[in-house]
């Protein structure tokens, strides 16, 4: 759109390209879309341009395929495909997602050892032999659940 | 713009049978909003290779005609491509001309099929003027 502005003094009609009432064209983004942009990419032509230019005017069948690029590239600053091709920026989303979950990783094992006390005793091993027999004495789930599966003649966990 | 939204999913399934070229034939066509009449896909063909027809046609024209058509949803008929590759030629501008060929493919999207059926289409044309394709150039 600045381009577009500043190129008025080249031709009114310049600017009506842009402000186009399709509601496609001519809005920001979407301009970049129009294949045939209004300014050619290099505006300064060199000898060796400017003569190919000249070229041009004969026969394309006679220009080398290294001539037709040049051509192109003077008109366009990427082609469709350079255009269209993605960044490689994904891999450093993922890289960035993994630091971060480590270092979250870090804080965790850092809060376990300096932040969080001690564990109450009711995980030690021999608490926990208590409360399982304790449980077992008081039948709990004899049914289907807990004591259903004591051998209470054996003295051992059904198998 | 707005009739994209529609068009594209019905035009799909179609151009995957076959190339078929100005996929808007089985909707609405253009002018509804003015409550106009319909127009068939012949006059659109005909009027956009009368417009890149001109003798006279100047660059803007070109670019003007080009962009809008580009714009529209659907892939230009190689007749109307024709007349705008033509219509490069008379402007002197190659690059132009090539920059059509890659806007017609990138315009086909997934439907990988309808360009090289236009190319197939305007081989003659490319051979007499002396276009080449992107691809001939490594341009992809």
């Amino acid at each position: 759109m600045l381009a577009t502005r500043a190129l008025s003094l080249v031709g009114k009609r310049a600017i009506s390209t842009s402000i186009c009432l399709r509601g496609g064209h001519g809005v920001a983004k979407v301009d970049d879309y129009n294949p045939l942009p209004d300014v050619q990419f290099v505006t300064e032509l060199s000898a060796v341009q400017k003569s190919l230019k000249e070229k041009e005017k004969g026969s394309w069948a006679t220009l080398s395929n290294e001539e037709k690029i040049a051509l192109y590239r003077i008109s366009f600053k990427q082609s469709f495909a350079e255009m269209n091709e993605g960044t490689k920026e994904w891999k450093s989303v993922i890289a960035g997602m993994f630091f971060f979950i480590g270092m979250t990783g870090l804080v965790v094992l850092w809060q376990r050892k300096f932040v969080y006390g001690p564990v109450p005793p009711t995980f030690e091993s021999e608490w926990k032999e208590k409360e399982v027999q304790r449980m077992l004495d008081m039948r709990i789930n004899p049914v289907e659940g807990f004591s259903a599966k004591w051998d209470y003649e054996n003295k051992e966990w059904k198998k | 713009m707005f009739r994209a939204a529609v068009r594209l999913s019905v035009s799909g399934a179609r151009s995957l049978t076959r190339p078929q070229l100005g996929l808007t034939a089985p909707l609405a066509q253009r002018c509804y909003a003015h409550g106009g009449k319909l127009e068939s896909d012949e006059e659109f063909d005909a009027r956009w290779v009368t417009y890149f027809n001109k003798a006279d046609i100047d660059a803007w024209e070109l670019r003007k005609g080009m962009n809008t058509l580009i714009g529209y949803d659907l892939v230009p008929e190689p007749k109307i491509l024709e007349a705008a590759l033509r219509a490069c030629r008379r402007l002197n501008d190659l690059a132009s001309a090539i920059r059509i060929l890659e806007a017609v493919k990138d315009k086909s999207g997934p439907h990988k099929k309808i360009y090289p059926y236009l190319i197939q289409e305007l081989r003659p044309t490319l051979d007499e003027l002396g276009i080449s394709t992107p691809e001939e150039l490594g341009m992809d």
